[in-house]
């Protein structure tokens, strides 16, 4: 890295252009020498949780994306309370408002939009503000101590969620709409009106097909005009009719200008050294209000200033998911029938939900929901990949599949069940206690009962029966409430998974964020989840949080009931020799360790060790492993083979040892275990095995899916190979497909189970894309690093080790 | 009652924790994203895992042995599970990040 960073300034302190900077801090963290200015005095703060601010739900600390201490942190000089005035495109340098100046060899203009505000007579009088920032919002609850009406300008999203917003500080509200029904440009007109009833309910009020005039009053507005003569007494305007691209700047500097700033697919303007990013860019004719897009493009710039190879910007698809005051909305692509194409309907106004799909040529066009937008990322998915759905609408509509339409199969079986028979083994719950929790606790769905009293939470093996006493005991009253990958969000492993891709997510926290997830920082369920996506997803980029990884894999040995360890060295294909096991003899009497035991791999376990002997025992040893107890490789359990023998027809243990080092440290949804078999007598158990290998006389069998553990599973053959090179491509082609496409903590069993054999079949037999599998978790595997090594030599790693220093009395 | 001085923020990591003994208890000291500094005494009430070893999610800590949830303010366990766990005050110096304990 050369010496002299390149200056990098950023003008617009907000959601796009930070993001942007993020990015780009993990792809060349020392290329450049960061300046940022922001016209507002807050860090970086998430404006789109704005109207949760002014609803009360949140406090401005808790919308700040980045604190002013990542600023610190990261060596970004940062100028809060600065607007930049001027672009010198000549002598490359800024200059703002309080007369600092920057020079730059690239500039990201970041400078976002701004509120629209309708060219009234009277616009300038006090008490009309627009909703757009902090200070908006504070004028809002200012106001709401003092005065009783407000009127809300806009029947779009950000019109009505401020007008939530005021009622919820007391005020009286009503929304002046220029069109016949609300949010037109998301939603359609039975869609609309279904919204309306409900925020009616709310002590909402509309004033629709009104176009205002002028805002009356002397000094302050005191009411509204509109074309049609009438009036509307009021304290309070707010003006919410959308935003303009702040490109003031810009075209003052002779930067190419539209709507917004022009940029071509890499988010260049027509300035070498100048791009633009977020709501103030035009990119292909569109200038994006959404924050999808915003992630996009900043992915797109961070790469090209890091010098990375990117395809460029092609534009978004665009959808909305909203929660507006509580009611579920959801909308994506052409959503309003045209010529060509046909519509699917279905309204159910007792619940509140509305559904409909609009179909062109077999294909998914566009979607709108209304009351439950669970199927929103999946149609959204359907409707950006363009897959033919003919055949399948209905079921697309109704979102029932044949299972759900509900059987009483098995009823009868729980019916006669013993009260005190155990459903749940793990917690020990009764048949008795969750009827109970039904029937007196008021549990309606599975997720309640769980809740309630712990049945199925915790290796789920229950669940179907848990779902037969649900419907056995609350009969029609049972909900089937669409669960996430766990109780913090609704959205499942395939959504998260295809959101963090879209919106190139990169940090747990900010999935949590951008994803809305329900729970502050999450919970043990999803923490690690994300953290193992986000690293499939990005093993380059992304930064292990070790935070959220269980105690086993935080500290590299296993947790025992008493808090003690066990520690279990690293024996490639269950071969030592005399020298390693006098070490592994002696450090255990070194430190004396109670007990010293085979584990079910053929590996020896070092058990009830103190936490604070860990790094001392790991620095004698010298051994690799600390992968004996994560959701990785564990172990290739081999037989003796041809080498010793007399049925052996191949090598198990040298092809064991090869196996095990290849795949060494493997990060994967669950844990995997491997084993190699000389011969068809199969003495190593390869059958029920994530990945089998049974040698025959010639060749190899691949054996997949097995498992000897809570659901006893043998494996289904996948392939008969003749070389060792093709048993590692393959076992790297099925490693890598399970864990791009299993849901975390999900063995391969009930992936193959879940998914189908045939498909995997399917997805590893094309030799091209198999090896494009094997290249990618080459690539991973070739930045793993020995985690026991880590900590014996890094201080700040190994002082959590250890109690922390003696106490003093003060 | 006494207050004594057991560290610096510092020796702590975000979302992480330390354990001290202390007569005769073990005392578990976690560092939340907040920058708060709480304290409990180390075991779980169910089967008395360490909670030193659990994994920080907000501003309650999961026991590593079977997820019992406890809140670190109060030291009450969350439903469905039950119990209590004994909590200290902690003070921290917000200049030189000292952490001050009072047992």
């Amino acid at each position: 890295m050369s010496a002299v960073r390149k200056k990098l300034v950023l003008v617009g302190n907000g959601m796009a252009g930070v993001r942007a900077i993020e990015h780009l801090l993990k792809l060349a963290p020392e290329a450049y020498e960061i300046t940022i200015f922001g016209a507002e005095p807050h860090p970086n703060y998430n404006r789109i949780m704005l109207s949760s601010v002014l609803a009360g739900g949140a406090d401005l600390n808790d919308i700040i994306i980045n604190d002013l201490e990542w600023y610190r942190s990261n060596g970004i000089r940062l100028y809060t309370g600065h607007t930049v005035t001027s672009i010198d495109t000549v002598n490359r340098k800024v200059k703002t408002d309080k007369g600092v100046e920057a020079g730059y060899d690239e500039l990201i203009l970041a400078t976002g939009s701004n509120p629209f505000m309708l060219p009234l007579p009277g616009a300038d009088k006090e008490g009309v503000i627009a909703f757009r920032d902090i200070k908006d919002t504070q004028i809002m609850q200012e106001t709401a101590k003092t005065h009783r009406k407000a009127l809300v300008i806009g029947g779009g999203l950000l019109g009505l969620e401020a007008a939530r917003g005021l009622l919820h500080l007391g005020m009286e509200v009503s929304v002046v709409h220029i069109n016949e029904y609300i949010m037109e440009r998301q939603l359609d007109e039975a869609a609309s009106v279904m919204l309306q009833k409900e925020l009616e309910a709310q002590g909402m009020k509309f004033l629709l097909k009104k176009q205002s005039e002028a805002i009356l009053g002397k000094k302050r507005a005191k009411g509204l005009l509109f074309a049609d003569g009438e009036t509307a007494e009021t304290d309070l305007i707010v003006m919410a009719v959308g935003i303009k691209p702040n490109v003031e700047l810009a075209r003052g500097s002779g930067i190419g200008v539209n709507r917004g700033i022009i940029v071509n697919d890499y988010m260049e303007t027509n300035i070498p050294g100048i791009y633009a990013v977020g709501e103030c860019a035009e990119h292909r004719g569109i200038a994006y209000g959404l924050v999808a897009p915003l992630y996009e493009q900043g992915a797109v710039l961070a790469k090209r200033l890091a010098g990375a190879q990117t395809e460029g910007y092609a534009g978004s698809v665009t959808s909305t998911k909203l929660k507006v005051s509580g009611v579920d909305v959801f909308s994506a692509g052409q959503f309003i029938e045209q010529p060509g194409t046909r519509s699917l309907r279905y309204q159910d106004e007792i619940e509140g939900v509305y559904k409909k799909l609009v179909i062109k040529e077999d294909k998914l066009v566009g979607a709108v929901l209304f009351g439950d937008t669970s199927d929103g990322a999946p149609l959204f998915s359907i409707i950006k990949n363009g897959e033919n759905i003919k055949g399948k609408e209905k079921e697309l509509l109704l979102g029932i599949s044949a299972d759900a339409l509900g059987s009483t199969k098995g009823n009868n079986r729980l019916e006669a069940m013993a009260d005190d028979e155990i459903i749940c083994g793990c917690n020990g719950v009764s048949k008795g206690a969750i009827a109970e929790a039904i029937q007196s606790g008021g549990c309606t769905s599975v997720g309640d009962i769980k809740a309630c009293t712990k049945a199925s939470a915790s290796c789920g093996g229950c669940k179907p029966m848990v779902e037969g006493l649900l419907q056995l005991y609350a009969g029609d009253k049972a909900v089937k409430v669409k669960e996430g990958i766990c109780g913090c969000t609704t959205l499942g492993r395939d959504e998260i998974v295809a959101e963090i891709k879209r919106m190139k997510l990169m940090t747990v926290k900010e999935v949590m964020h951008v994803l809305d997830w329900n729970n502050e920082e999450g919970c043990t369920k999803c923490r690690p989840s994300l953290n193992y996506y986000l690293g499939m997803l990005w093993p380059e980029e992304y930064i292990d949080e070790k935070e959220s990884r269980f105690t086993n894999e935080r500290y590299h040995a296993n947790i025992q009931k008493d808090g003690t360890y066990s520690v279990v060295p690293r024996i490639y294909g269950g071969i030592t020799t005399p020298a390693d096991l006098i070490k592994i003899a002696e450090v255990a009497v070194k430190f004396d360790v109670p007990m010293v035991k085979f584990t079910g791999g053929q590996r020896l376990d070092l058990l009830g060790v103190k936490k604070e002997d860990l790094p001392k025992m790991w620095e004698e040893l010298d051994m690799p492993s600390g992968h004996a107890y994560g959701k990785t490789l564990r172990t290739v359990k081999t037989c003796v083979g041809s080498t010793f023998c007399r049925f052996g027809t191949q090598d198990a243990i040298g092809m064991g040892i090869r196996l095990e080092k290849a795949f060494e440290r493997l990060n994967a949804p669950s844990k995997v275990k491997l084993a190699v078999s000389g011969c068809p007598r199969n003495c190593a158990e390869a059958t029920i095995k994530d990945f089998g290998v049974v040698a025959i006389d010639g060749g190899w069998e691949l054996h997949v899916g097995g498992n000897g553990g809570v659901h006893v599973r043998a494996t289904d053959l996948l392939c008969v190979v003749k070389t060792d090179d093709e048993v590692l491509e393959w076992a790297s082609a099925f490693l890598q497909y399970y864990r791009e496409n299993a849901v975390w903590n999900e063995r391969t069993s009930t992936w193959v189970e879940r998914v189908g054999l045939e498909s995997i079949k399917q997805a590893l037999e094309n030799r091209e894309e198999r090896l494009a599998l094997k290249e990618r978790i080459e690539a991973t595997l070739a930045l793993t690093t020995d985690p026991w090594k880590q900590i014996v030599n890094e201080p700040e790693l190994r002082k959590n080790f250890t109690p922390i220093t003696e106490p003093e009395t003060v | 009652m006494t207050k004594v001085l057991v560290g610096n923020v510092k020796d702590i990591d975000i979302k992480g924790s330390r354990k001290l003994h202390m007569a005769g208890t073990e005392i578990a000291l976690f560092r939340l994203t907040s920058g708060e500094v709480l304290a409990v005494e180390n075991k779980c009430p169910h089967k008395g895992g360490l909670l030193s070893e659990g994994m920080v999610c907000g501003s309650k800590v999961h026991c590593p042995l079977h997820d019992s949830r406890i809140d670190l303010h109060s030291g009450a366990v969350m439903a469905p599970d039950t119990g209590h766990v004994r909590t200290y005050e902690v003070e921290v110096d917000p200049d030189s990040g000292q952490i001050y304990l009072t047992i």
